[in-house]
């Protein structure tokens, strides 16, 4: 995908504190070593049963407080890219989330009016050129900072492997 | 704008003052991953087309410490293919046995003060213990800085935390981390760099400061750094290593500012399921405990299990007790010092330089229900086995009281 992203997908609301062991529980880690769709069927398991057969390309993740937050394994965001999660909004993102999220083609939002008045379902729409993101639901609105430059070329691009293949390394 | 730590490592890399908020290309002194990292870095420069050859292997360093020795045929294989990439690159392994990354990156002086650092591990932050700018990324992230010598920074906001007075009796630096953890919250020093000032700095040693930086994550931190002082530069030339002094300028300007009496604290606990629920230990005193860890890179040095030893000299275990050393160094240390044998009189069971338990890897893993007191960083459902076993963080004076008594204890009354 090029130019600036701008994505419309259902919500899926999560709360305060979900750790990357919540995403894909580090058991997996070690039982399926290096064989990362054999865990998708694992993702956020025991937040969301069923959610990998349930998530649809261009879905959005809305959550609260310290979204990320915990291990650096990078399986969690590479694992929401793969069922489909294009962006997360939370009130805050821990920032190794942060910077795997944007290395797999998904935009991390930051905004508190989103996650308080969202709901599983809510359709939900966010313009990263605008720096819009609004719930089509409910007509709530926020205005966010979307990552600067070139991160936010390496999300338009789909994550950092697809960047490299068109364009090289970045730096 | 007077520089803090932070700025004054980044200015040298940058050439010019870094802007505080902005996103700068930074050349890096080190890049090290592990046998749950390393994988998928090579995996993601395979499917960019990207040669996995580093710029300089002299500035990579992997480790098998997350799943050592394999306690699965999926993890040998994992191993073997680390092995294989490490010797084809000529880049230094330390394998099965030497020690958990983080321990061996300071106890082999491979990090020091000034240095700019990525871990493809998150607890990469135990390095500013050093003066190092040092920060956990993930396996792609790593990848780049493996390939290109560089990454990206955003240029982070700096809370100050200011130390005054030393620990009493009993207390550690364990529960200095524990305190800063409850203090700061979960998500407070999120995108922030933490920097540790004033008088109280001179009682603690690197490896108390060790304990802190690690813990550092636990509150979102990006780095968690201290000045390389007197007390650094002594670590170091035991290690036959001579580093300047670092610290930051005059008049720093911080962000944020806390300011700790260090007299002031006492042995305290985090409960399930996050360390920032910490509170004094003697609050949950009488709890029932099944099995006790004394390690990982938060708590897993000489310094730690001669506290222990303090408490176990004499008694032994009413839990299940299990003690890995971080490194082999550390192991052979304990031997020479007798403590080894004290922890083995006491009932321990003693193993390898290895992560161990703190993950539920292998090494003794929880039953449901379970309540385990551990000297490591997270206590997550689920992190050392069952999702319904209870993990409590706590010092290892503590953890070692647990041992000795069965029940959660407040280690002063053992001392
Ligand atoms: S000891 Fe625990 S926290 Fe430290 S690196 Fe190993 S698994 Fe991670």
């Amino acid at each position: 995908m090029d130019g600036h992203m701008v994505v419309e997908g259902r919500a899926w609301r999560l709360g305060d504190g979900i750790t990357t062991d919540h995403i894909i529980s580090g058991k997996y880690k070690y039982a399926k070593m290096g064989r990362l769709e054999d865990m998708l069927p694992y993702l956020l398991e025991e937040v969301i049963p069923g959610f990998y057969k349930m998530a649809r390309e261009g879905d959005v993740i809305v959550a609260g407080r310290g979204f990320g937050y915990g291990s650096s394994r990078e399986h969690a965001a590479r694992l929401l890219r793969m069922a489909g999660i294009r962006v997360v909004v939370a009130e805050s993102i821990h920032r190794i989330f942060y910077r795997n999220a944007v290395n797999n083609g998904i935009l991390p939002v930051i905004s508190r009016v989103i996650p308080a008045s969202t709901r599983t379902g809510d359709r939900i729409r966010v313009d990263a050129r605008q720096g819009v993101i609004v719930n089509l639901d409910t007509g709530a609105r926020d205005r966010f900072n979307p990552p600067p430059g070139l991160l936010m070329e390496v999300i338009n691009a789909g994550g950092m492997v697809e960047y490299i293949k068109r364009r090289g390394l970045p730096w | 704008m007077a520089g803090t730590l932070t700025e004054v490592i980044l200015e040298r890399r940058l050439g010019r003052a870094p802007e505080r908020g902005e996103i700068a290309i930074v050349e890096v002194d080190h890049v090290y991953l592990h046998d749950g990292t390393l994988p998928l870095a090579l995996r993601v420069l395979e499917e960019a087309g990207i040669p996995s050859r580093p710029r300089d292997p002299g500035r990579v360093t992997v480790f098998i410490d997350h799943a050592a020795p394999a306690p699965s045929l999926a993890a040998a294989r994992v191993h073997k293919r680390v092995r294989e990439w490490a010797r084809r690159n000529g880049v230094r392994l330390y394998d099965v046995g030497y020690g958990i990354s983080h321990q061996v990156m300071v106890e082999e002086a491979i990090a020091r003060p000034g240095m700019v650092i990525v871990g493809a591990d998150s607890h990469t932050v135990t390095l500013g213990s050093v003066g190092a700018l040092a920060t956990g990324v993930g396996s792609t992230d790593a990848a780049l800085a493996m390939v290109t010598g560089k990454t990206w920074m955003r240029v982070p906001e700096v809370l100050e935390v200011r130390l005054e007075g030393s620990l009493p009796n009993g207390t550690t630096s364990k529960d200095l981390a524990l305190h800063l953890a409850s203090l700061v919250g979960r998500d407070g020093a999120i995108y922030m760099s933490m920097e540790f000032t004033g008088p109280g700095l001179a009682s603690l040693g690197v490896e108390d400061r060790m304990t802190v930086s690690n813990m550092s994550v636990e509150m979102g931190a990006k780095a968690a750094i201290f000045p390389s002082d007197e007390v650094t530069r002594a670590y170091y030339s035991g290690l036959g290593v001579e580093v300047e002094r670092l610290e930051p300028e005059p008049g720093a300007e911080y962000d944020d500012e806390t300011s700790i009496d260090l007299s002031s604290l006492e042995p305290m606990i985090s409960e399930p399921p996050e360390p920032s629920r910490a509170r004094p230990a003697r609050e949950l005193e009488g709890l029932e405990v099944d099995q006790v860890f004394l390690g990982s890179c938060t708590n897993g040095r000489a310094s730690d299990y001669r506290m222990a030893a303090r408490i176990l000299k004499g008694r032994r275990v009413k839990t299940r007790c299990i003690a890995v050393p971080a490194s082999r160094r550390v192991y052979n240390t304990l031997l020479r010092e007798g403590v080894i044998q004290v922890l083995s009189n006491a009932g321990c069971t003693i193993a390898h330089g290895t992560c161990g338990p703190c993950i539920g890897a292998h090494l003794g893993l929880l039953a449901d229900e379970e309540v385990a007191v551990s000297t490591s960083n997270r206590n997550f459902p689920g992190r050392m086995g069952s999702p319904t076993a209870r993990i409590y963080l706590a010092s290892p004076y503590t953890a070692a009281a647990a041992a000795a008594t069965g029940v959660i204890t407040d280690p002063r009354s053992l001392l």
